[in-house]
């Protein structure tokens, strides 16, 4: 119990004395909830378009493609793409950054990716960040299958000039005895790797928490208290994760 | 006047009654290896089940203990190959002494008991997932709450369920036993004929699914988590080796060469699983190999999972001899004990995975408590093992008649 009550004392104090010393539009400092082992934000790839709209000081446009999980019902605000943008903003003040979001609701890999070329045309971002794994792991899609459908579409993404990051599955503990979530883990690094492209581990930072007594993801509340701040960590992680890859010096960052 | 003093003497009495059993039987069989009880095997089942158990919980301290985090091979593989020995042992000595159809009616009997345990293990699952998809509403977790969706069509579901095409995650291992034992009685009979041949046919069926990619498909879409095209390879090499193929391969396995080879595989393979827990070890990786390795398919049974599993055996044929005394020992008792009944304890620990995930949902400790949890878990499967064992000799007692079979039935189980 007092493992739990001390972090969250501290992440209250921390948003209160964060909504004090600024603006509400302004994020708070990151509460120590929300700390990420550097290993699992370190990445060997890099994203080298990201990296020269930084120094240029050029708009970086990121599409995230995601789906239901991408967001919290009724909460677009607090969702990770939009904490994302608001990190990303507050550490970069140089660039124009702009974080849109492309919901692929219930749709497998091979569904989501099918769309990637118009989708391209008509937004041409620099950087996607494509979130995927969820609903071929729910429907149990050949895994073989999986691969060759993500790879095909971060090809596709690569094609049409962006970077690409893809980001796992949630880690969910409760519905662990109903979706088989590894083999689908597995593939995206795969797909990673032969790409040379960076994966955000968002499965393994959530059961890091999780392990760690940060966030209780057994929680039954209905309360979307939880989700807004499992979301919050999560745009910060990402952010750290796309300004590590990016390779860009500290003199650009704030 | 301990439980362990009780165990161990009902193990010599089992022993010396299958010592008794065996010279009686004797005559007949031309099948090599007669004689007591495989400790080694009953030690390495119940070894098995302990682990399926503890990967089928939530990631604990007791986790790092389970083989799958030092190479490519799991207690899966252990736990069918040694499944395929025993059948084999059991079933192909009643095939020799009382024929095709008596054999095949009693490997049946056996077929049916394991549908059944599998459909009692579903039952508890629907319950458990129905009081989730009833008390849980995390906004977090909206889209992954969509696999209960299945819930909304429970005729097709269940109805999927009795045909083994329905099958909840962590409950795929009884489906595939179910297969492979209606296959025994073929794979028995081509085995008297030439087991070389069989054993040639498998390793083919095995090559064919990989080429062609067989697969069984699975409801509401996707295929069967173990394919049976696959995993029967290790099932007949079981088999295999029970009815004389270990016998023909003990200079190979004697040999140092083989057992210097053993030991670098399993040391690469040490080296691989430790770059996923040590990321930063990955950089040491050449990347050809990676692409070329990865990924490692457990559902068809990836040749390096099959070759980590040969090795590991070949390694513990030659370091533990099958009459070490340590095999007598109160400490492994309880291992032997579990892997003696192994059918029911599968189920059991299949079980107390389904309640120890409840437990942690609904009492949210932190590791210890899941250390706990997994401890408790292989605590009751001890004595439920010590309870049927203790079960048996008394049914043995009252009647000599059921003996023989009883005897068969639980030496032949696993699931």
């Amino acid at each position: 119990m007092k493992a739990k009550v001390l972090p969250s004392l501290i992440l209250l104090c921390g948003c209160l004395a964060a909504s004090f010393a600024r603006a509400e539009d302004i994020p708070p400092a990151a509460p120590p909830s929300c700390e990420v082992p550097a290993y699992l934000l370190a990445t060997d790839s890099q994203l080298p378009k990201v990296g020269e709209a930084i120094r240029s000081g050029r708009p970086l446009d990121i599409l995230v493609v995601g789906s239901r999980s991408t967001t919290i019902p009724s909460s677009e605000e607090s969702s990770y793409p939009a904490r994302l943008q608001a990190v990303l903003k507050d550490r970069l003040p140089s660039v124009p950054v702009r974080v849109s979001v492309e919901l692929q609701s219930k749709k497998t890999a091979e569904e989501a990716a099918a769309g990637f070329v118009k989708l391209m045309e008509a937004k041409r971002p620099t950087l996607v960040i494509w979130q995927t794994g969820t609903v071929d792991a729910m429907r149990s899609i050949d895994p073989d299958d999986f691969r060759g459908a993500v790879s095909e579409g971060v090809a596709a993404l690569q094609n049409a000039g962006a970077d690409v990051v893809l980001m796992n599955l949630q880690y969910s503990p409760r519905t662990e005895t109903m979706i088989s979530v590894p083999p689908y883990l597995d593939n995206m690094r795969v797909v990673a790797q032969e790409h040379d492209i960076p994966l955000f581990d968002r499965f393994q930072i959530m059961r890091q928490w999780q392990d760690q007594g940060q966030f209780d993801l057994f929680s039954p509340s209905h309360g979307i208290e939880l989700a807004k701040q499992v979301h919050d960590c999560l745009g910060r992680a990402l952010a750290q994760f796309v300004i590590e890859a990016a390779r860009v010096g500290p003199q650009q960052q704030n | 006047m301990t439980i362990a003093d009780q165990v161990t003497g009902s193990t010599i009495a089992a022993t010396a009654d299958a010592k008794a059993r065996a010279a009686v039987a004797a005559p007949a069989i031309t099948l090599p290896a007669v004689g007591e009880r495989e400790l080694r095997l009953d030690l390495f089942r119940g070894l098995a089940l302990w682990l399926i158990f503890v990967d089928h919980l939530p990631p604990n301290l007791l986790t790092w203990f389970t083989i799958r985090n030092y190479g490519f091979s799991d207690a899966t593989e252990i736990f069918i190959f040694i499944s395929g020995y025993t059948a084999a042992f059991v079933y192909g000595r009643a095939m020799l002494e009382l024929g095709f159809v008596i054999a095949a009616a009693r490997i049946l009997r056996r077929v049916w008991q394991i549908y059944v345990a599998h459909v009692f293990l579903f039952t508890i699952f629907l319950a458990e997932i129905s009081y989730v998809a009833t008390s849980f509403e995390n906004p977090l977790y909206t889209e992954e709450m969509g696999i209960l969706d299945f819930l909304k069509q429970p005729d097709v579901t269940i109805v999927q369920a009795l045909l083994l095409r329905f099958r909840p995650v962590n409950m795929d291992v009884l489906p595939l036993y179910i297969v492979l034992m209606l296959a025994l009685p073929l794979i028995l009979w081509s085995m008297k004929w030439k087991p070389d041949v069989t054993l040639g046919l498998s390793v083919l069926l095995y090559a064919v699914t990989w080429e062609y990619d067989l697969y069984l498909s699975a409801y509401p879409n996707g295929f069967w988590a173990f394919n049976p095209f696959a995993w029967q390879l290790l099932f007949v090499f079981g088999a295999w080796c029970a009815l004389g193929g270990a016998q023909r391969m003990s200079r190979i396995l004697a040999s140092p060469v083989t057992m210097w080879i053993a030991i670098a595989y399993l040391l690469a393979a040490f080296y691989v699983t430790l770059t996923w827990h040590v990321p930063q070890l990955g950089h040491y990786m050449p990347r050809r190999i990676e692409q070329w390795m990865y990924p490692i398919d457990k559902t068809n049974l990836d040749v390096l999972r099959f070759t980590h599993f040969l090795a590991l055996a070949a390694l513990t044929v030659r370091f533990l001899p099958r009459d070490w005394p340590g095999l007598r020992s109160p400490w492994l008792k309880p291992l032997i004990l579990c892997g003696q009944h192994s059918l029911e304890i599968f189920c059991l620990g299949v079980f107390l995975a389904f309640a120890g995930h409840f437990i942690l949902a609904e009492v949210s400790g932190g590791p210890a408590m899941h250390a706990l949890i997994s401890l408790c878990g292989i605590l009751v499967m001890w004595a439920v093992a010590w309870v049927i064992s203790w079960y048996k000799r008394v049914a043995d007692k009252s009647g000599a008649k059921a003996k023989g079979a009883v005897g068969n039935a639980d030496l032949a189980g696993g699931g």
